[in-house]
């Protein structure tokens, strides 16, 4: 197991390595000078120079890539050319809010899913399994910014029961934090919750299906008793990959429920990077994303490994 | 007293009736064979006696077990405290029998957990003595091992295990070595045997195979269409059976086809040293990954007009060289040299086109979205232009079969597994080739239709100046059909010689062995299986 886990961790760090090259070649090799690209075409000659040397464009293609991961290694991951301040600093803002608001809202959606989705399984075509397909649709299909406003009316609005938006910060307290980011959490949980339900549901049923169900029903267990102690684990495997996946959507794909609660997100970091042309934020937030999408996969690896023996054995 | 007493055994799914009026007895501490072939309605006797029939089905009659309860008219409640505890089952397949995440330790402890008979402590010490009893001492098998670090036949005994942890006095046992090689079959029925005897325990066996049944059964019932066509002590039943269903099946187990062997000394197929490894997974990250020697200096030579056999046990390379006499991949070393030009992977198709081939499984074999007639005709792709007259080239290859042209407008799901095996010979002559390799071609069939098959090819043979390289596991089928015959072992030919020869007289040991534990009919009935 341990050497499974170190073997995993050498190809993490091998791929965040490939994936720092793909970011900083496609950033070369946007056409025309990026200095120039981020001040516009009216921009005066000696302005451009100006910020070539700030963004450190001068020398050699190696030597900036050496020095851009040198520096993100050490946290240094520049200055951001529209806020005049360091990129660590607008992350380091960010991410407690996008980090904690992905978590919670994961941990919302499993904790709905898990239940619901081994509940349909387990009754299968009646009455309940199919309340539940039907909901799960319906969850499915709901835009999750309509929700949200939907949200807003009736919890904020209506019974004033949380505010409509905004970030107390949580050097303000921990609870109204965590209040503030409830709504959000669970505009985000709801479709994310109704894809792992059913995502569950299926792969209950297959393993349902399974001989060792039958061995085990043969054994004198109840049918109750063989989806607990048998279905249950094995089916996980599927399970694991959708929780992961989702969990570095919710981290980067908040933006629009970010712009809704008004909540200062990595999500909405790098949509004003984009559009302001931000190059510097833009390659620095999009690899610390890859660090974030690679970390999980490789807890979900391990994840794997610790569900199914078969998988130890293999690197 | 009889330990079962099953009468008027009625089971209907959605108003099709599978069993019909089914009455029997079983006595303690005997062997009770049920025989027949798939879809006359053993599996669903056997399910019914668990309570564990598929969801819609409607049951009539009784079955009393131990003169007090009927498992028939039993609530699902009391039903969970039977299982496991009064009648224990073993099921078909070993390789998926058993939960993948659990150790095989938990897992037949928990039939002593559920059952309130141990604590999970004594529960895992009685487990060790129960694994001891099935074979699987503890020096080699601890508890804390997983099921697929075991192979088949010890899984099975892993299942045999956990089925008789609380000494059942009825044991079922679903085709249980239907699935295994014939010296893991042999081993397993001693088990079995072994049990019956000494844990006072009953056994229902099912089975297809009559001669399984013939060694090990105290009492035989034969199953046609959900109906106990006939039934009695072994021993009369071999000696003088009755029903016409019965000796059909006899002669058909021992079936062999009428063929006039007309080999000539011209090679077609020739193999010279054939050497195909295969890459193990690596065991870190970067040690160079072991190789695993499938096929080892191997070499053989195929006549025109041959019906060349290779026998050997599952592991032991038989599919690995197949796949490299087709072409499809490379050697390492040595050659294969089809109508003397080389084969590779990169053999141009008109080569390909001399040798075609017929599977085992007559299900996965066909795409179930094209009509029979683009099935059949799906080998034209190989030659630069397709003939003029293809649609009557696949009516002639579908009649050739025994299948009528008319029904090359039907889809596959249409027909029978027998039928689908016809088609699957009519898409191999459709080239007209000169050599068909059959990889396992009969061995997923009933006896009587693979009887049938074995008489078309036979038939086929004779008439085309076909050549066949005939793979199976199953001795007694090679024996019937092939002029030569090769046996395999761990990648290597152990011993070759006239089909005949090898069989009276077999010289390697292991050929010895593989003879010895394939389950034989009594001496002077239903004549030539392997006597």
């Amino acid at each position: 197991m341990l050497r499974f886990a170190a073997t995993r961790l050498i190809s993490l760090s091998l791929s965040l390595l490939a994936a720092s090259v793909v970011i900083f070649a496609v950033i070369e090799v946007i056409p025309g000078d990026p200095a120039a690209f981020m001040l516009g075409m009216n921009a005066q000659e000696d302005t451009i120079a100006a910020l070539r040397e700030q963004l450190g464009l001068e020398g050699s293609i190696f030597a900036r890539y050496f020095n851009w991961i040198t520096g993100m290694l050490t946290g240094d991951f520049g200055t951001s050319y529209t806020y005049r301040v360091p990129v660590t600093e607008l992350v380091l803002a960010r991410i407690w809010i996008s980090l904690p608001l992905a978590m919670f809202a994961l941990i919302l959606s499993t904790l709905i899913a898990f239940p619901v989705g081994l509940i349909a399984a387990a009754r299968r075509g009646k009455p309940a399994d199919m309340g539940i397909m039907a909901t799960t649709q319906l969850g499915i299909a709901i835009p999750n910014f309509w929700f949200a406003m939907l949200l807003v009316v009736v919890f904020a609005i209506n019974l004033r029961w949380f505010s409509a938006g905004g970030f107390p910060g949580w050097e303000n307290g921990f609870w109204p934090s965590l209040k503030s980011l409830t709504l959000p959490a669970i505009a985000l949980a709801l479709p994310q919750a109704s894809i792992l339900a059913r995502i569950m549901r299926s792969s209950v049923l297959d393993t349902l299906d399974q001989d060792y169900i039958r061995t085990a029903r043969a054994k004198g267990l109840t049918r109750r008793q063989s989806i607990t102690r048998h279905a249950l684990r094995n089916a996980m495997i599927p399970v694991l990959t959708i929780i992961g996946m989702q969990f570095s959507f919710l981290l980067a794909g908040a933006i629009i429920i970010e712009n809704i609660f008004f909540l200062p997100g990595l999500g909405r970091l790098i949509f004003q990077g984009i559009t302001q042309r931000d190059l510097v934020v833009v390659e620095s937030v999009v690899m610390l994303l890859v660090f974030a999408v690679i970390t999980v996969t490789f807890l979900v690896d391990i994840a794997y490994a610790a569900v199914d023996p078969r998988l130890r054995r293999r690197a | 007293m009889s330990l079962l007493s099953v009468k008027n055994l009625t089971v209907s799914i959605h108003d099709t009736p599978i069993l019909k009026n089914l009455s029997f007895d079983m006595q303690p501490s005997q062997v009770f064979g049920v025989v027949g072939e798939s879809g006359s309605g053993k599996s669903m006797t056997a399910l019914a006696m668990m309570g564990l029939l598929p969801g819609g089905a409607e049951i009539g009659g009784t079955a009393m077990l131990g003169g007090s309860v009927d498992l028939l008219n039993t609530p699902e409640a009391v039903m969970c405290g039977i299982r496991g505890n009064d009648i224990g089952m073993i099921f078909q397949e070993p390789m998926t029998a058993l939960n993948p995440v659990q150790t095989i330790g938990q897992q037949v402890a928990e039939t002593l957990v559920i059952h309130g008979q141990a604590s999970k402590s004594e529960a895992l010490k009685i487990a060790r003595e129960k694994l001891n009893r099935v074979g699987l001492p503890a020096d080699r098998f601890p508890l804390d091992r997983y099921p697929h670090e075991l192979s088949g036949g010890q899984r099975q005994r892993v299942v045999i295990a956990l089925a008789i942890a609380l000494r059942p006095k009825l044991l079922i046992a679903d085709e249980p070595t239907t699935a295994l090689d014939v010296t893991t079959q042999a081993q397993i029925l001693d088990l079995l045997r072994s049990l019956v005897a000494e844990e006072d325990m009953a056994l229902m066996l099912i089975t297809h195979d009559l001669a399984v049944v013939s060694g090990i059964a105290d009492h035989v019932a034969v199953m046609q269409h959900g109906e106990i066509v006939e039934a009695g002590r072994t021993d009369d039943i071999f000696r003088n059976m009755q029903h016409p269903y019965t000796k059909q099946l006899l002669k058909a187990s021992g079936h062999v086809p009428d063929r006039t062997p007309q080999t000539e000394d011209i090679p077609i197929l020739e193999v010279k040293n054939a050497v195909r490894h295969y890459v193990l997974a690596r065991t870190g990250l970067f040690a160079r990954p072991p190789p695993f020697r499938a096929v080892s200096d191997v070499s053989f030579t195929l006549n025109r007009g041959e019906n060349l056999g290779l026998v050997g046990e599952s592991g032991c390379g038989k599919s690995t060289l197949t796949r490299a006499i087709l072409g499809l991949e490379p050697l390492q070393s040595g050659e294969i040299r089809l109508f003397g030009e080389p084969v590779s992977p990169a053999m141009p198709n008109a080569l390909r086109a001399g040798v075609q081939v017929v599977f085992q499984d007559p299900y996965g074999s066909f795409n179930p979205r094209w009509r029979v007639e683009r099935l059949v005709a799906e080998p034209f792709h190989l030659m630069q232009t397709p003939p003029t007259d293809s649609q009557a080239r696949v009516d002639e290859a579908l009649e050739s079969v025994g299948m009528q042209s008319s029904d090359k407008r039907k889809y596959i799901h249409e027909f029978s597994g027998g039928q689908r095996q016809r088609i699957a010979i009519a898409r191999a002559l459709i080239l007209r080739p000169e050599l068909i390799v059959l990889d396992e071609a009969v061995s997923a069939l009933d006896v009587s239709i693979r009887a049938q098959i074995l008489d078309l090819l036979a038939e086929l043979s004779d008439k085309l100046n076909l050549s066949y390289l005939f793979i199976s596991h199953d001795l007694s089928v090679v024996r019937a059909i092939t002029d030569r015959v090769l046996v395999m072992k761990s990648g290597e030919i152990v011993e070759s010689g006239p089909t005949n020869d090898v069989f009276e007289n077999p010289q390697h040991a292991y050929t010895r062995e593989l003879i010895a534990a394939t389950p034989r009919l009594p001496e002077g009935v239903g004549g030539a299986a392997l006597t």
